[in-house]
């Protein structure tokens, strides 16, 4: 009789893991999403936003949390696909079109994840990272990403960068957002059409509206 | 749908493989095929002329040829079972093809399912889940009343749903990661929604998830796949009650 699999080591392990921990970015993707948009508000309602953030000591506490959150993302997809591509055997052939084809989104997940990812760490240099500016706002000297964000997005390949990169973000929630439910067992046919509607819903949202800054810069902010 | 009678010529690109030795794709023309006969037939009527002309005949698995033993497998196009969906290939009719048409027909590929010759491959690593779990225990003695344990009609029905499955294997040759979770679900949901299988329970959704993972068949990443190309309708829903029965099992086992 076969030994246990190991509740996290097993196949279905992995799917709970890049469930739970898809699922938490998301959720951050939504909210960084959100935030940006105060870009169309004041440049200082942009700062006084990250200013309160980046002030509060919490913050180093949901970096790391974060970060390790991305780190077994990223672990366990790369464990995934490579096991995925040996188990696949000789099949160098065709794959299932029509009545039985999938959507691409769900068929490319591991080149959309490792795009997302290069940009995340690139997004975090010229950011996070970047050149410092200061401004004072009533009497508060806080940093000025937003004279940053306007320095940066002057330029078209940048912006057409940030737009294939945050497409390609759009992709990977409309798969992984749904994805993630049916991974957690939750899949039932009452809910599980309207969970679809949502996570194609939420993707093209979080993407448009990430979209929106850069070419909302580029356009109107011209310098 | 037409009734009138017509016949196909066509040609196919077969994967021919012996045991040892890698496969290729080599082509014969199917002539005369009768619009009415299925994908099996027209493959007997192209072997039938291979035989006459000495040559070596396309081996493939087929048994009832009525869609419900499971052991037709061929990839036809790409598509396990051919194009149409909840149709095993000995259902497909000639008249889906069109005149002039080239076929390209391969075996179930996956690395867990190594070619034997030609379009047959072995399956059995989905028998060896079975044997780790897909079971349940039956005191020997005299044969209890029929319906002495009562079922809720609704699991009843879930659990008949599940139990349609064949054991075919279209969905690990439709998955692109050859992940047999499709196949392991309708197994593992067909006895956890029974009273028979309550005594296994456990046991059975840790034993057979091991089983499918040491055969190292791929891990499932809810392309959906597997429903698209399963002859008999296995939903994914299944896989979604093996995930918290795998996750029930974990939490609560004591060894």
């Amino acid at each position: 009789m076969a030994a246990s699999a190991g509740l996290f080591t097993s196949s279905i392990g992995k799917k709970y893991l890049m469930g739970i921990t898809g699922l938490a970015w998301s959720l951050f993707v939504l909210m960084h999403m959100a935030a940006n948009l105060l870009i169309f508000v004041s440049p200082k309602a942009y700062n006084a936003y990250s200013h309160v953030l980046i002030s509060n000591p919490f913050i180093y506490v949901a970096e790391a949390g974060l970060v390790l959150l991305l780190l077994i993302h990223v672990y366990n997809a790369i464990k995934l696909t490579l096991e995925n591509r040996a188990a696949r055997g000789e099949r160098a052939f065709l794959t299932t079109s029509g009545a039985k084809g999938v959507s691409s989104a769900s068929k490319t997940m591991a080149a959309q994840g490792s795009l997302i990812l290069v940009f995340t760490i690139l997004h975090l240099i010229t950011f996070k990272y970047g050149t410092v500016y200061m401004a004072s706002y009533d009497g508060v000297v806080m940093r000025d990403l937003h004279r940053l964000v306007l320095e940066v997005f002057q330029s078209p390949g940048y912006v057409g960068w940030y737009v294939v990169a945050l497409v390609a973000l759009g992709f990977h929630l409309s798969h992984g957002f749904q994805s993630s439910f049916q991974s957690l067992g939750l899949n039932h046919p009452r809910y599980t059409p309207a969970i679809k509607k949502i996570g194609l819903f939420y993707a093209v949202i979080v993407a448009a509206g990430f979209i929106a800054q850069p070419v909302y810069v580029f356009l109107v902010h011209k310098q | 749908m037409s009734t009138t009678h017509k016949s196909l010529n066509l040609t196919l690109k077969v994967w021919r493989q012996k045991p040892g030795a890698p496969g290729r794709f080599v082509t014969y023309p199917a002539r005369n095929i009768s619009t009415d006969m299925s994908f099996l037939e027209m493959m007997d009527v192209v072997n039938q002329d291979l035989i006459k002309k000495g040559d070596d005949p396309i081996a493939f698995d087929h048994d009832c040829r009525e869609g419900i033993c499971g052991s037709c497998s061929m990839t036809i196009n790409g598509n396990p079972h051919g194009p149409d969906r909840e149709t095993a290939t000995c259902q497909l009719h000639m008249r889906r093809f069109t005149e002039g048409e080239t076929i390209t027909v391969e075996p179930f590929r996956a690395r867990s399912f190594p070619v034997i010759k030609d379009l047959a491959v072995d399956r059995a690593a989905l028998d060896r889940i079975m044997a780790a779990g897909g079971f349940v225990s039956v005191s020997t003695g005299n044969a209890q009343d029929a319906n002495n344990i009562p079922v809720a009609k609704e699991n009843a029905d879930l659990a008949f749903d599940a139990a349609a499955c064949i054991g075919c294997g279209a969905c690990v040759a439709a998955c692109k990661n050859a992940s047999a979770m499709l196949f392991v679900s309708a197994k593992i949901s067909q006895l956890a929604l029974l009273p028979q299988g309550q005594v296994e329970r456990e046991r059975r959704a840790r034993n057979m998830i091991a089983q499918m993972d040491k055969e190292k068949f791929g891990n499932c990443t809810n392309t959906g796949a597997c429903e698209a190309a399963c002859p008999k309708g296995i939903t994914m829903e299944n896989m979604a009650r093996t995930y918290r029965e795998f996750l029930k099992a974990e939490l609560s086992k004591r060894h």
